[in-house]
């Protein structure tokens, strides 16, 4: 799809603002809707739409297979420690209360990095499963966007 | 009448996916069901669920399932004529367990149903002073349910695992630098071609 140069054209435009709409997503989804889940996938389909115009083999410059996996982990261990520091701070597992000196700013404090544990998991599964799925046999994937 | 509508719109949708044998075009036609459902959630007051309906329903399992395509072939098999009869039987028998099933439950917006009761009122009423957020679904999702979530997460965290341990030809047990440099270029030579004939 490289030669379709409105095509390449309007994704370089629009990738930008996908990128920044799922970031507002992100630290927004307390005040309005949206939250991790929502955000990693917006996330995602910035860099899927990009795969799908430029290739994975670029997207795969941007961001390579091993960054990927190493934050699909760490995204699940930033959920993970945040219960983990509310039992070493000496509330149950997964209780934001203690997290601050006043109750409701743990619970902030705990949503935020809670969230933002799920959208990094979920930005790189979705990208991650998507260039498994793309990149393994490349021409036939050019062929099938062409039809 | 709009949700109605929507219904409608989603009934013709579905038959359509049925009754249709190019499975590009079902594909397509699943990912506008699955932003009418969206719309419908939307008209419900669900912002949240319809956000995530359009974000992974209409968008990312429509890209995925036209990456599968691009891997298998995207016209259906042609099988050959079952038995329809039985098959409309047991639909036919199933719809009306299900639409007998519907007739007990509240009607919808009903404030006296038991969803309304169980631990809602508590979240509502609390969660501004206990959390201390506008948004009550964030509240409940990260707070009150926070193990739910985490469960949820780690079924993302499996989903990508487990694609990589079937798809991912275990590149990071023997990753060699050469490895990785052969593989992106014969991606980007592919990717530089001409795209190939239509099929």
């Amino acid at each position: 799809m490289r030669q379709k140069i409105i095509l390449r054209v309007i994704s370089k435009i629009l990738i930008p603002y996908i990128l920044l709409f799922a970031l507002y997503v992100q630290w927004h989804g307390d005040f309005g809707p949206g939250g991790g889940f929502q955000a990693g996938v917006i996330f995602a389909a910035g860099f899927i739409l990009y795969a799908i115009i430029f290739g994975v083999a670029t997207v795969r410059d941007v961001v390579p297979a091993t960054a990927t996996r190493y934050l699909l982990v760490i995204g699940v261990l930033l959920y993970s420690g945040v219960g983990v520091a509310g039992l070493i701070l000496g509330g149950n597992y997964l209780d934001y209360n203690v997290l601050a000196h006043e109750a409701t700013h743990g619970q902030h404090l705990g949503i935020l990095l809670v969230e933002a544990g799920v959208g990094i998991t979920v930005a790189s599964a979705m990208i991650t499963i998507f260039c498994t799925f793309a990149g393994r046999r490349p021409e036939e994937h050019e062929k099938a966007e062409e039809g | 009448m709009i949700i109605i509508s929507l219904m409608v719109f989603m009934a013709v949708t579905a038959i359509a996916i049925a009754r249709i044998h190019d499975l590009f075009a079902m594909v397509m036609l699943t990912s506008i069901f699955s932003l009418l459902g969206a719309a419908a959630y939307v008209v419900m007051d669900a912002v949240d669920v319809a956000f995530t309906e359009a974000a992974v329903g209409a968008g990312i399992s429509t890209v995925l399932m036209l990456g599968t395509l691009a891997l298998t072939t995207s016209e259906e098999k042609p099988s050959p004529p079952k038995n329809v009869i039985g098959g409309l039987v047991m639909v036919a028998i199933t719809g009306a367990v299900l639409i007998y099933g519907t007739l007990d439950m509240p009607y919808y917006g009903d404030p006296t149903a038991p969803i309304h009761h169980h631990v809602a009122d508590y979240y509502l009423g609390k969660s501004t002073g206990e959390i201390g957020l506008p948004n009550v679904v964030t509240s409940v999702l990260a707070s009150y349910r926070g193990y739910d979530t985490l469960g949820e997460t780690f079924v993302i965290f499996t989903a990508a695992a487990g694609v990589l341990a079937i798809l991912g030809r275990g590149r990071i047990a023997r990753r060699r630098p050469e490895d990785d440099d052969v593989a992106a270029v014969t991606t980007t030579e592919a990717a530089d071609k001409p795209g190939g004939s239509p099929p």
